[in-house]
C-alpha cells in the first residue's frame, strides 16, 4: 500500500467574525488558489475531495453541498463529507490513497461560529434523550471537567494560565491566529472566572474560519514538494458519550489512539485542545515530555475554528516537515464534547 | 431572440470604493427532536414520570444513572434496573453566570455531575444553589421534581441542596412525552429553537439589492462566461467568483415544470398551479418560479414567459417581487436551443 504525504496546507485568517455566508466559499477560494499555486497541482489533478463541517454550526440542512462549489465540482467530482472536524475527513482520503483508488486528494474543513451562539449549538451533540435537552453549554462542561482535574490536584490555576501565556506568545508568529501576545500569567490568574473555575483565558476563542489540505501518495508527493511530511501512522478511537461514566480527568481513546502509534522521536506535537485543561490531559495521554515543543502555532487557544481546527493542527505539524524545520511531527484532533473522540497521526520527513 | 440576449448582457463596473456590506438577517430555526425511547430509556422515563429513578446495572457491577442501553466496556445490552435514590452528592461542577435559552434555569446556577446514592456513575444536570460560594464538591443535593412530570429528563426541574427549601421553577420549556392513555412513554419530544444571523454572499447581496429596484441582475463566471442568477459565490465548473455584472430583461422561457395538484399545509395558491424553471434570456441557469396566467394543461417546455411585478411599493429585497410568470403568446423557443441547461 502507498504511504501519504502532506504536500500543502494553507487556512484562512482565524476572525472573530466574518460577513461571509455560512457555506465558506469566501474563505474557501482564495485558500484553494494557495494551495494549488504552492503544489502546482490544479483541480483537474485532484482525485478525491472530502470536507468536514456541520449543518447545526450553518443553521441549514446540507450546508456542505453549498460549499462545493468552491471547488468547481462540474464535472462531476468524486467527492465525499464528513459531520465532524475535518480530520476525519483527512482520514477518509488518506484511505483512498492508501487503497490506491487516487493518488491525491484535497481535504478541506470550514465554519462560521460566529453565525449562531456557539456554546448552545454544541449542546446538540450530546445524548439526545438525557442530556440535549437541558441544553448544557460546552464552556460549562468543560468547567466541571477543569474543577475534576484542579481539586485531585492534577493541575492548578497558575498551570492553565501558563498554557494560555504559552500558546499567546506562540501565536505572534502565526499570521493566521486570531489572539497572540505577551501575557503575564498573574495578569491572566487576576481576570474573573467566565464559568467559575474556568476564565476566559481557559477557552479557546469563538472564530470563523477554513482550512485546506492536500495529500499525495508518497511517490507522488516527491515530485510536488522537496520535502513532503509523510502520514506514518494514523489511528483514532472514541470514548463513551454517557459523561458521567468517564474519568475526565484522563483521555483513554487519545492514550490509545497513542499506543497504537511510534511517538519516539516526536520533536513538535500539535494538540486540538480547547480549554487550557485539556492540553494538560492530552500530553499525559500521550507521554510528550518537556522535549516535546507544543503547539508552536499557538493552538486553538488563539484561534479555534470549529470543524477545521482538527485539520488545521495536521496541517501545521505536516508544516514543520514541509519547511525543514523538524523530522518527525505529531498531530491531534478531537471532535465531540470534552475530547470524546480523538485522533492522532504522525508524520516524518520522505525517506 | 438573439438580439434580445445581446442587448441584455450590458456590464456595469461595481464602485469598488464604497464597498457594501453583504445582506444579513436572523434565521430562526425551530422542530420538534421525535425520539423513540425502547426498553432501557423508557423504563428510565416512565419512572420519572412516577418521581422515581432507575439506574441499570452495568456487566462489571456498577450502577449506571442515567441508565445505558449498552455496558460501556463489554457493549452487551444491559437489562438489570436497580432503583436509586433522588438524593446524592455533587461529583464535580462549574458555574453559569448567564444562562442561554433552553436550560433549566433562567437565574445563575450551577451544571453539576450528580452521583445519586445507589448510584456508581454521575449525570449532569442544574443545581440552583444562588451563588458559586453555595456550592461544593461532595455536596449534598436532591431532585425538585417539576410541577407537572410526563416521561422526560425535564421532568428533573433540577436539583437543590439536600437541606435546602424548594424553590421556585423558572420557566422550562415545555418537555413533552408521547404515550397512550396508562401506557408507557413510547416517545420523547424536545423542542429545538436556534438562532442564527445569516448573510447572503456579497455576489447575492448584489442580486437581491437589485430586486429591490426592479432589477434582475446576474453576473458572468470571468472564466467559462456563464450568466448566473441569482450570480453565486463560486462558478461550479471553475470554482471563481462571479464578478462582471448582468442585468436581465424579466423574460425568459419554460424549461421544465411541474404541475402541482397536491395540497399541502403553507400553500399559497390552490392548485393545480405549475412550478416551472425559468430560464431568463441571457441567464445560463434556470430558477424555479410559478407560471399563471394560463390553463396549467397549457404549459410546454420552450414556452415564452414574463415576469409579472407586483406593485412597486410591496417590491424589497426579494424574488417575490415577481408573483408569478405568465405567457407572452410569442412562439416557443426550439428545443436544441436550451437542451443543454436542462
Ligand atoms: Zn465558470
Amino acid at each position: 500500500m502507498p504511504d501519504v504525504a502532506v504536500v500543502g496546507f494553507a487556512q484562512a485568517p482565524n476572525v472573530r467574525s466574518t460577513p461571509g455566508t455560512t457555506n465558506g466559499v469566501e474563505m474557501l477560494v482564495p485558500i484553494f488558489a494557495e494551495v494549488f499555486e504552492r503544489t502546482g497541482l490544479s483541480k483537474e489533478d485532484i482525485g478525491f475531495w472530502c470536507s468536514g463541517s456541520s449543518d447545526y454550526l450553518a443553521g441549514r440542512a446540507f450546508s456542505f453541498i453549498a460549499a462545493v462549489d468552491a471547488i468547481g465540482a462540474f464535472p462531476p467530482i468524486h467527492e465525499s463529507h464528513v459531520e465532524m472536524d475535518a480530520a476525519w475527513a483527512l482520514y477518509e482520503a488518506w484511505l483512498k490513497i492508501r487503497m490506491g483508488e487516487v493518488e491525491t486528494a484535497l481535504v478541506y474543513g470550514f465554519g462560521k461560529s460566529s453565525a449562531g451562539q456557539l456554546r448552545r449549538v454544541l449542546a446538540l451533540q450530546m445524548d439526545p434523550y438525557v442530556v440535549a435537552p437541558l441544553w448544557p453549554d460546552s464552556v460549562s462542561v468543560a468547567g466541571i471537567q477543569a474543577r475534576l482535574g484542579l481539586e485531585s490536584g492534577l493541575w492548578s490555576e497558575k498551570d492553565l494560565a501558563e498554557v494560555a501565556a504559552r500558546s499567546r506568545a506562540d501565536a505572534a508568529g502565526n499570521p493566521a491566529a486570531q489572539l497572540s501576545g505577551t501575557v503575564e500569567v498573574a495578569e491572566l490568574l487576576d481576570a474573573p472566572y467566565f464559568a467559575d473555575p474556568l476564565r476566559a483565558h481557559d477557552i479557546a476563542p469563538i472564530t470563523d474560519g477554513a482550512a485546506v489540505l492536500v495529500l499525495a501518495s508518497a511517490e507522488r508527493a516527491a515530485d510536488l514538494v522537496d520535502s513532503p511530511a509523510v502520514i506514518t501512522g494514523i489511528e483514532h478511537r472514541v470514548d463513551s458519550p454517557a459523561l458521567g461514566v468517564r474519568d475526565l480527568t484522563k483521555s483513554p481513546s487519545t492514550a490509545a489512539a497513542g499506543r497504537a502509534l511510534d511517538l519516539d522521536g516526536v520533536e513538535v506535537a500539535e494538540l486540538h485542545a480547547p480549554f487550557t485543561h485539556q492540553e494538560l490531559i492530552l500530553r499525559d495521554a500521550l507521554g510528550l515530555g518537556d522535549q516535546v515543543r507544543i503547539n508552536p502555532s499557538g493552538g486553538v487557544l488563539t484561534g479555534n475554528p470549529m470543524f477545521s481546527a482538527g485539520l488545521a493542527r495536521i496541517g501545521e505539524a505536516a508544516n514543520r516537515i514541509l519547511d525543514g524545520s523538524a523530522r518527525k511531527t505529531l498531530a491531534h484532533a478531537t471532535s465531540g464534547p470534552v475530547l470524546q473522540q480523538n485522533l492522532v497521526a504522525t508524520l516524518e520527513v520522505l525517506s | 431572440m438573439a438580439d434580445l440576449a445581446e442587448k441584455s448582457r450590458t456590464c456595469f463596473t461595481q464602485d469598488v470604493s464604497a464597498p457594501e456590506l453583504p445582506l444579513s438577517a436572523p434565521l430562526n430555526v425551530g422542530f420538534d427532536y421525535t425520539r423513540s425511547v425502547g426498553p432501557v430509556l423508557g423504563r428510565f422515563v416512565d419512572a420519572l414520570r412516577e418521581r422515581r429513578v432507575e439506574g441499570v446495572r452495568g456487566s462489571d457491577g456498577r450502577v449506571h444513572v442515567p441508565p445505558l442501553e449498552y455496558d460501556p466496556v463489554t457493549a452487551e445490552a444491559l437489562s438489570e434496573f436497580v432503583p436509586v435514590a433522588s438524593e446524592g452528592e455533587i461529583v464535580s461542577w462549574s458555574w453559569i453566570a448567564e444562562p442561554v435559552d433552553g436550560q433549566p434555569l433562567s437565574r445563575p446556577f450551577a451544571w453539576a455531575l450528580i452521583r445519586l446514592d445507589g448510584a456508581d456513575t454521575s449525570m449532569l444536570h442544574a443545581v440552583d444553589a444562588g451563588s458559586p460560594s453555595n456550592v461544593h464538591t461532595g455536596q449534598r443535593v436532591r431532585i425538585r421534581w417539576a410541577d407537572e412530570t410526563v416521561g422526560h429528563i425535564r421532568d428533573i426541574a433540577y436539583f437543590v441542596p439536600a437541606d435546602g427549601p424548594d424553590t421556585e421553577t423558572t420557566e422550562p420549556p415545555p418537555p413533552v412525552a408521547k404515550r397512550e392513555d396508562g401506557a408507557p412513554v413510547s416517545v420523547v419530544i424536545t423542542p429545538i429553537h436556534l438562532r442564527y444571523e445569516h448573510s447572503a454572499s456579497p455576489e447575492e447581496s448584489r442580486y437581491l439589492r437589485g430586486l429591490a429596484e426592479g432589477k434582475l441582475i446576474g453576473q458572468r463566471c470571468p472564466s467559462c462566461e456563464k450568466v448566473y442568477i441569482p450570480p453565486r459565490g463560486a462558478c461550479p465548473t471553475d470554482g471563481v467568483p462571479t464578478t462582471d455584472e448582468v442585468e436581465l430583461p424579466d423574460t425568459g422561457i419554460v424549461t421544465t415544470f411541474c404541475i402541482v395538484n397536491v395540497p399541502f399545509l403553507g400553500q399559497k395558491i390552490k392548485p393545480p398551479y405549475v412550478a416551472a424553471y425559468i430560464l431568463l434570456d441571457g441567464a445560463d441557469i434556470a430558477f424555479l418560479h410559478l407560471v399563471l396566467g394560463c390553463d396549467a394543461a397549457d404549459v410546454r417546455m420552450g414556452m415564452r414567459v414574463r415576469a409579472v411585478w407586483k406593485p412597486r411599493d410591496e417590491w424589497w429585497t426579494s424574488l417575490e417581487n415577481i408573483g408569478h410568470f405568465e405567457p407572452t403568446g410569442e412562439p416557443d423557443a426550439p428545443y436544441e436551443s436550451f437542451a443543454h441547461h436542462l
